[in-house]
């Protein structure tokens, strides 16, 4: 009898401790070091005290990171419990069967207050895969006083044309003043995203319906020519090497009339601690051609599950911890409704507080004015809006984005970078099996 | 007259290498100085060399943000554990290679240093799903026995070219005095080769603590070394220059120490080798 009951009891505690044990998890992360996302690693410690999850973070650079988490997933390697990706892997790995399906996501979550445009960007086949952390889009920043003194007024929404005029008045090479500053460095996330989202506006595409090639186009031409002739007028010297770093750096230091680029740098370029023309930025809708489409890009940082891993509880639960109305005004409480993770509910536009922020209405415009589904003037078979949401595109993009940074820097023209480009993406595509 | 030109040549050459030392070692130095500037400071155009504020702020918000003593830990175990047991394996490679040469010794040594010239991202997937099979993905041991494989080659041609400078004499008289292989190895060979097989440990552990490829790919959280540790200061969206080169300083101060104190080792070891 004591035995038969020393072994109940046995049984009793190991079952407990299991429990135990099961309840709190410690789930491993890998992520970018982008500023929301190491704010988030700050305030991992108030996740820990509502779940008694522990968080281990992994934060790389965002190429590192996209290499590490791709041989991860591919391999079902189980290093992973999150995963931080972005719209281009999202709806891909998706397919592929690699990703946890966030659509059991609990009531209290309101899944339905994500921004349509970063659900949509974030699933394939109308299931959510991957929960938007921070989404942005492009848009026009640009000195108030610069835009002034030129005696020009910017409208909400301009034009290409008014862009390249603007940047000419406003150049002032006697004080290093450039009238633009625009990303031309080689790389499909760098120069290769900001052409792919100008050339939306000029009429261009990738690909046609049936996956051919399409930069012997006309648009095309017109993009990358219209492109180097304002960058070699206004730009800065050596803008073929210029990504989103090189150009803030210009920027901050009043040294850009405008710049273009992604709508995240609003809140660095109004740091005054940071920017010496932090109260002379304006902001301004990326320009257009009358086409109907304009050419600012749409991307969302997101946290994705990796099929596979033995905390899908603890992993959800942090999933809708991170990205939830109430991580928000967690983040607004310590450090002001300007460093709230923007791009991703609704409600947050809502807020009168966020209403407040200088950038937030054009913000929202931007990435309202972008639709990863019908991204071009003629229809193209694919979805994104500054990149084609293929496996095969990364590498076909970097190489295409090495073309123009070459004719940009003038080792050779821009009719033979677009006819390399031509012949290299059909080559890549037909092995692939598309064409 | 020679006297004349001598002193002459001497401050030249002195210049020279002074010069070229300076240009070596002046990225280095940038870091330094970049990590006691502000963000803003970093980025100035044109860049300010010392004359500036000097701060310890980014230093201060890497050791909030980081375990940098569980990354340290790591790279310690790591680079002093592939180089031990690189050496263990590379000592009775090398004595067979020198002291008991085949035919094709001259061909395999060529064959391991070819195996060097592979890239490495072409066998990331095997190794990688290695890694899975055998329980080795994020563990220091995992880490340890790909970076004793991948610098063995270096080891193995070093220790080869140091022991073929002993004569081979020496050994045979050990023999004839009853001593055993084992014997031979340890007391009369390693003693004889200390400079050398010092200067390679050393130059093993700097290679291993140097080693990024595989450092980033096979660890997350639990084994990762200083290499994932300054990777997760770098970022194409937000200029954090100046916390970058924090972290690339603290992470690269232990190897300049180690290398500062040991370079009369390592210079007389290199130039006692094959090395010179």
């Amino acid at each position: 009898m004591f035995v038969k009951n020393a072994l109940r009891a046995a049984t009793a505690i190991s079952l407990i401790a299991a429990a135990g044990s099961a309840s709190a998890e410690t789930i491993t992360i890998a992520t970018v070091n982008n500023g929301d996302m190491i704010r988030m690693q700050g305030l991992t410690d108030d996740f820990t005290a509502k779940t008694g999850h522990e968080v281990e973070w992994v934060t790389l650079e965002e190429n590192v990171l996209r290499q590490r988490v791709t041989t991860d997933i591919s391999t079902k390697g189980g290093a992973f419990d999150i995963m931080t990706i972005g719209m281009y892997e999202t709806p891909i790995w998706g397919a592929n069967g690699w990703l946890v399906a966030l659509d059991n996501l609990s009531e209290g979550y309101d899944a339905a207050d994500i921004l349509p445009a970063m659900a949509g960007g974030l699933s394939h086949d109308g299931t959510l895969y991957a929960a938007p952390f921070y989404g942005e889009s492009s848009m026009i920043m640009y000195r108030t006083d610069l835009m002034e003194k030129a005696g020009l007024d910017m409208p909400k929404d301009p034009t290409w044309t008014f862009i390249r005029e603007a940047a000419a008045a406003m150049t002032d090479r006697d004080n290093e003043i450039n009238g633009i500053c625009l990303r031309g460095k080689a790389g499909w996330g760098e120069g290769g995203a900001f052409i792919t989202a100008m050339s939306n506006s000029f009429g261009a595409r990738w690909f046609d319906m049936d996956w051919n090639a399409q930069f012997d186009s006309e648009a095309w031409a017109n993009t990358v020519n219209f492109f180097k002739d304002t960058m070699d007028e206004s730009g800065p010297a050596g803008y073929a090497t210029n990504g989103f770093n090189e150009n803030l750096s210009l920027f901050q230091q009043g040294k850009c009339g405008m710049w273009i680029d992604a709508t995240v740098a609003a809140s660095f370029v109004t740091n005054p601690n940071d920017s010496t023309v932090a109260d002379k930025v304006g902001f301004a809708l990326a320009p257009d051609n009358g086409l109907g489409k304009r050419s600012n890009w749409l991307w969302a940082w997101a946290l994705a599950i990796p099929a596979g891993t033995q905390k899908q509880d603890a992993a959800v639960q942090f999933i809708e911890w991170a990205t939830s109305k109430d991580y928000i005004e967690l983040v607004a409480s310590k450090e002001g409704w300007a460093n709230v993770p923007p791009g991703a509910r609704v409600s947050l536009y809502e807020n009168p507080n966020y209403q407040a922020v200088p950038f937030a209405q054009m913000t929202l415009d931007s990435i309202l004015s972008a639709d990863p589904n019908n991204s071009t003037v003629e229809e193209s078979p694919y979805v994104g809006v500054q990149f084609a949401a293929i496996p095969e595109f990364a590498g076909i993009a970097t190489e295409v984005s090495q073309e123009f940074s070459a004719a940009y820097a003038g080792q050779q023209t821009v009719e033979e970078a677009l006819a390399k480009a031509q012949a290299l993406t059909n080559d890549a595509m037909e092995a692939a099996g598309y064409r | 007259m020679a006297r004349s030109i001598a002193p002459r040549r001497k401050a030249i050459n002195t210049l020279l290498a002074w010069s070229i030392g300076f240009l070596i070692f002046f990225p280095i130095l940038w870091t330094i100085l970049t990590s006691f500037k502000t963000e803003a400071t970093a980025i100035a155009n044109p860049p300010v060399f010392i004359g500036f504020d000097w701060t310890l702020e980014n230093y201060q918000a890497v050791m909030e943000r980081s375990n940098y003593g569980r990354f340290l830990w790591n790279s310690i175990v790591i680079a002093g554990g592939s180089t031990i047991l690189g050496i263990l394996i590379a000592i009775p490679a090398a004595w067979s290679m020198a002291f008991v040469p085949s035919k094709r010794t001259k061909d395999i040594l060529l064959w391991m240093l070819s195996t060097k010239m592979l890239p490495a991202v072409g066998v990331l997937y095997p190794i990688y799903l290695l890694f899975i099979r055998m329980g080795l993905l994020d563990t220091k041991i995992g880490l340890m026995i790909v970076l004793m494989l991948i610098n063995l080659p270096i080891i193995v041609w070093m220790l080869y070219t140091y022991f073929k400078e002993i004569p081979g004499e020496i050994l045979e008289a050990a023999r004839m005095d009853g001593a055993t292989l084992r014997e031979e190895v340890i007391y009369i060979l390693t003693p004889m080769a200390i400079p050398g097989i010092a200067s390679t440990l050393l130059l093993n552990v700097i290679l291993a603590w140097n080693e990024a490829f595989w450092t980033l790919n096979l660890t997350a959280a639990k084994a990762a070394p200083l290499t994932a540790f300054i990777a997760s200061y770098s970022s194409p969206e937000g200029l954090f220059y100046a916390k970058l080169s924090a972290a690339s300083t603290m992470a690269i101060a232990p190897i300049l120490i180690l290398g500062w104190f040991s370079q009369k080792q390592l210079v007389s070891g290199l130039t006692f080798g094959a090395v010179k």
